[in-house]
């Protein structure tokens, strides 16, 4: 765990900055596979610039609006660089919509404007992975094996590890499956279907998770359902080429 | 046969449906493997400095006499502010605290304002209070304890703890605006309560 790097005098709050970084790589990525999938290049990055704001504000809005008597005595709290003022579910809904706005205007094709983002995304998992490494966020459930490690008050599987681990090989298969010229949508849904099914194997070993009916983890179900998904849908886009 | 040709006859093929089924059946058998107690998967029982977890209990001197003990607390909001006097943004931050204080103390919001003793001086931190007029309890961190309890890694850090004892959020660094100190103050007051 190292959440605050010091430079000097200036203490850098690292999982933030591993996150900025994961943020640009994978634009810088995106912008480099466009031509791939015969799209212009800068409009990308365009796209994912405004989903990145609009995301932000968005966040900030909807946090604001849980507790509006308090924003309205206190308005100038809205512009706070604080990142515990948001509300990230309702930010990144924001941003998804501002993006097939953009997209829509833009005339983008949507399927290969899909796989033109499948390895910035599966860049930006390994740079969350270690976000979560540097924060201890993400953290595993109590374990005795070998490899536990110390963190919050007790031996845990080190989750944030094994996450890495996968968003290196989901980012290695892509980076290999994107060499092969496939009918459009099909890269993108092998990224989700390979997403999915990490959420779904690493959520099992999680300290953290969402439990519905008082015992399943609420983040694998989303995860078997968007896998089973994915797969369909690779069918009926194989079918349509 | 090219190996693009391979992928997509094995994606549009009957056999992709069987692997579609394998995944459901594997998916389906690891959620049922890996299936918890509700309660087995939150930390609310183990004291660490992090949110869902207890928060650490200390026990330390207040400024100008007496004693405080931070489980002694249950049934009210703490916020838990670690600071020091030469510290600009504990300094920036100390008044928007003070009026949220006001503002929410008739609710079951108390303050621990922990000075960093060790690494600061009490006559500094008694200057300090009196120059912020603070009115919430201020104890001496004298040995490092709590900042090591707590692991304090940046001034000031902000730990918002329910009535339950439970940290519902963390804030390193500050300042911080009222408004986020507020809508915290929201979310410690509602749960547990």
């Amino acid at each position: 765990m190292l959440p605050i790097l010091q430079v000097g005098p200036l203490a850098i709050q690292f999982p933030g900055l591993l996150l900025l970084a994961g943020v640009w790589i994978g634009s810088w990525l995106i912008d480099r596979e466009a031509p791939r999938h015969k799209l212009p290049s800068g409009v990308l990055s365009n796209l994912v610039f405004i989903g990145l704001v609009v995301g932000l504000l968005g966040a900030r809005l909807w946090y604001a609006a849980r507790f509006a008597s308090v924003y309205i005595e206190n308005p100038t709290g809205l512009f706070s660089l604080n990142p515990s003022t948001l509300a990230p579910v309702e930010g990144a809904l924001t941003g998804l919509v501002a993006m097939v706005v953009y997209g829509q205007r833009k005339q983008l094709p949507f399927w290969r404007t899909m796989d033109a983002l499948a390895l910035g995304l599966a860049a930006l998992a390994i740079a969350v992975g270690l976000a979560n490494i540097a924060s201890g966020d993400a953290f595993g459930a109590p374990a005795d094996v070998p490899w536990a490690i110390d963190l919050w008050g007790a031996r845990r599987h080190p989750t944030q590890i094994y996450e890495v681990l996968l968003a290196v090989a989901v980012f290695f298969a892509i980076w290999r499956l994107r060499q092969k010229s496939l009918a459009p949508g099909i890269l993108f849904l092998a990224w989700l279907s390979l997403a999915a099914a990490s959420r779904l194997f690493l959520e099992a070993f999680r300290g953290d998770s969402v439990i519905v009916f008082d015992a399943l983890r609420l983040p694998q179900l989303l995860g078997l359902a968007i896998l089973l998904a994915a797969m369909a849908g690779i069918q009926l886009r194989a079918r349509k080429a | 046969m090219s190996s693009e040709g391979t992928i997509e006859a094995f994606v549009k093929s009957r056999r992709w449906y069987g692997f579609i089924a394998l995944a459901l059946v594997v998916g389906a058998g690891w959620i049922w493997l890996s299936a918890v107690p509700a309660a087995a998967s939150t930390g609310d029982l183990i004291p660490s400095p992090r949110e869902g977890f207890l928060a650490p209990d200390f026990s330390l001197d207040l400024l100008g006499g007496g004693e405080v003990v931070l489980s002694e607390q249950k049934g009210k909001g703490v916020i838990v502010n670690l600071w020091a006097s030469w510290c600009p943004p504990c300094r920036a931050e100390m008044p928007a605290i003070q009026r949220v204080y006001e503002a929410n103390r008739d609710r079951g919001l108390e303050v621990l304002a922990v000075n960093l003793t060790y690494q600061d001086g009490e006559r500094e931190a008694a200057n300090f209070a009196a120059e912020f007029g603070l009115t919430f309890p201020i104890p001496l961190d004298r040995t490092g304890t709590v900042a090591r309890q707590y692991q304090l890694r940046a001034l000031p850090t902000t730990f918002f703890v329910d009535r339950e004892g439970v940290i519902q959020k963390v804030i390193i660094g500050g300042p911080m605006s009222e408004a986020t100190i507020q809508t915290a103050v929201e979310e410690i007051l509602e749960a547990g309560s």
